[in-house]
């Protein structure tokens, strides 16, 4: 029998020594992100493995257990997404990578999260679909991020570009997922994920960790202990702590009462649930920008596409003179609606380059509408983007 | 090698021929101890052994925007259908490096500065096809050596490779370096 080393995996003390060493790495995006999950706290896997995320399953089976954590391989990823749910209740951090099909068998487990305000991080490495589709780069998930699940959920969505953003994009994930008490989805593109670059890790203490509050954190006894009550983020009491848990997938009332129905209590709930996401959530750097104090046009784009629509736009400019300008979406949802408003006021053609046949350009149609002449989506199907085809694209009009 | 300019290497072959190995000890070398940016991609597809199979490494100083090859400075083809597939995507003047062994048929052979090292057999004599890659590699700095040290290609090398193959490696990658020096294409600034 082959005895397994697993050398510092029960010394709880030094698992912060397990981590990735502060300073220059180079990293795979699928390792980048498992690291910067084990830096967030995360300490519970549960996954299936799939095409193109397959590398991020093997580095959690290795480093999960190494740091003290806990690695399931699950029969498939409807299971995988309700370990995290179960984990989170009991306390931990939990994260599961994904690619499209298997982010499809989610959804139901994330409509659950939602409702029960359950913190928890998926990673979407996203391919073509639909079905099995193929294993290449695309972009064709991010419509399903926001409204592949049943009812009025609104959710957290980020998009990294670069090997560097998973890890750093992963963190935030598990802060905004733990300050929100909400499932936080990460939508990465196999491009990114299979690339290697590298990464520059700072030191420990340098990193913003956030972790849930709890009631006893507010000194709030189990007695006068309110489920969903207390703030509009409720604390929230984990399995065996002494509080009354209250895991709930009804419409619910404050004390977490599900029998007294009525439209009203309905509405709040949702209302709540809407809030907490779409106004309070929503707030600055969700947008990267340049190039936009003299601009007349305007490439608005998100994840790995905006590496290639940033090379673009920075060789029009330089040969061309043309005046065009820079956004990327660093979060995809809630859609920063306000914040471009905020900054885009008059300009004569969008440009939105994605990897699908042109998804976010509606949210971005529906937010620029009046602030330009006309939006032109750039798509590509299963493929980065060159950026001689957007340049191709972009002089077609111009 | 001016700020923002990028240096643009693919490396086309069979799979199993270690082919994104060395697309990745490339891409860590420069980025680790050259102290470069460099982002490593690798054709992606359901080929194992056997499928054509490509790696790309580009290396700047400045800040590495779109992630691909847009138009390659250099093309190392282990095979002729890689050659055959990628040649177009070699910039005209660009430097071919290839082994003659399973290249036989270069079209346009004006175009572009060509530069024959027999990876297969040099790897036969130090005991395996597998060391195929790392006499390539040698091969391969021979051409970018005026942009790393050896001992940094050697260090990310010893990252990458099992233990017990690591001297045979080092070995096959000093072969490739030291193979027929006087034909390396100059011009290269």
């Amino acid at each position: 029998m082959i005895k397994k080393k697993y050398p510092k995996a029960v010394n709880k003390v030094s698992w912060a020594s397990c981590l990735l060493k502060p300073g220059r790495h180079y990293l795979q995006g699928n390792e980048a992100c498992i690291e910067g999950a084990l830096v967030a706290g995360c300490r519970v896997y549960a996954g299936y493995p799939i095409t193109p995320a397959t590398e991020a399953m093997e580095a959690a089976s290795r480093r999960f257990p190494e740091v003290g954590g806990r690695f399931i391989q699950m029969e498939d990823e409807i299971g995988s997404a309700c370990v995290l749910i179960g984990a989170s209740w009991g306390g931990a951090k939990a994260l599961t990578v994904t690619s499209s099909p298997g982010f499809s068998l989610m959804q139901e487990a994330i409509s659950i999260a939602i409702i029960s305000e359950t913190p928890m991080v998926i990673i979407d490495i996203q391919r073509p679909g639909p079905g099995q589709g193929y294993i290449t780069a695309s972009q064709e998930d991010v419509m399903q991020a926001r409204w592949g699940h049943h009812g009025e959920g609104p959710i957290i969505a980020l998009a990294p570009s670069s090997v560097q953003e998973m890890f750093e994009v992963t963190i935030e994930a598990f802060n905004l997922s733990e300050r929100w008490r909400t499932p936080v989805l990460v939508m990465a593109e196999e491009t990114v994920a299979h690339m290697r670059e590298s990464v520059v890790i700072p030191p420990l203490e340098a990193i913003e960790i956030i972790n849930r509050k709890k009631p006893q954190d507010l000194g709030i006894s189990p007695e006068a202990y309110c489920p969903w009550g207390h703030a509009v983020v409720a604390p929230m009491a984990n399995w065996g702590e002494g509080y009354n848990v209250n895991f709930v997938g009804l419409v619910h009332l404050e004390d977490g009462n599900v029998t007294r129905y009525s439209p009203e209590m309905n509405r709040h709930c949702i209302e709540r649930l809407q809030k907490k996401i779409e106004v309070d959530a929503n707030s600055t750097g969700c947008l990267e920008t340049k190039f936009l104090e003299d601009c007349s046009h305007l490439m608005v784009c998100y994840g790995v596409v905006s590496r290639t629509a940033m090379e673009a736009v920075a060789e029009a400019r330089e040969s061309r003179g043309l005046k065009i300008g820079y956004i990327r979406l660093r979060r995809l949802w809630p859609f920063p609606e306000k914040q471009l408003r905020d900054i885009v006021c008059d300009v004569d053609t969008v440009f939105v380059p994605e990897m699908n046949l042109g998804m976010m350009k509606h949210p971005i149609t529906e937010a620029l509408r009046d602030r330009c002449r006309r939006i032109v989506s750039i798509p590509s199907i299963g493929v980065l983007h060159s950026p001689d085809y957007i340049l191709s694209e972009v002089y077609k009009d111009i | 090698m001016k700020k923002n300019d990028r240096l643009e290497i693919r490396i086309a072959g069979f799979g199993g021929q270690g082919v994104v190995t060395i697309g990745r000890i490339l891409g860590e070398a420069f980025s680790l101890y050259a102290g470069k940016n460099s982002v490593n991609t690798q054709s992606y597809g359901p080929e194992s052994r056997g499928g054509a199979c490509k790696s790309e490494v580009v290396v700047s100083d400045g800040e590495i925007h779109y992630p691909n090859v847009r138009k390659a400075d250099i093309l190392v083809a282990l095979s002729q259908v890689a050659l055959d597939t990628y040649l177009s995507g070699l910039k005209e003047g660009g430097i071919l490096l290839l082994d003659p062994g399973s290249v036989k048929d270069v079209k346009n052979q004006g175009k572009y500065r060509v530069y024959s090292v027999p990876c297969m057999e040099l790897a036969y004599e130090l005991g395996g096809v597998r060391y195929q890659n790392s006499v390539a590699l040698g091969a391969l700095y021979g051409l970018i050596s005026h942009m790393i040290e050896e001992s940094s290609l050697l260090k990310a090398i010893s990252d990458n490779v099992p233990r017990n193959t690591l001297e045979i490696n080092k070995e096959a990658f000093k072969r490739g370096m030291s193979y027929d020096k006087e034909k390396i294409p100059k011009g290269r600034e």
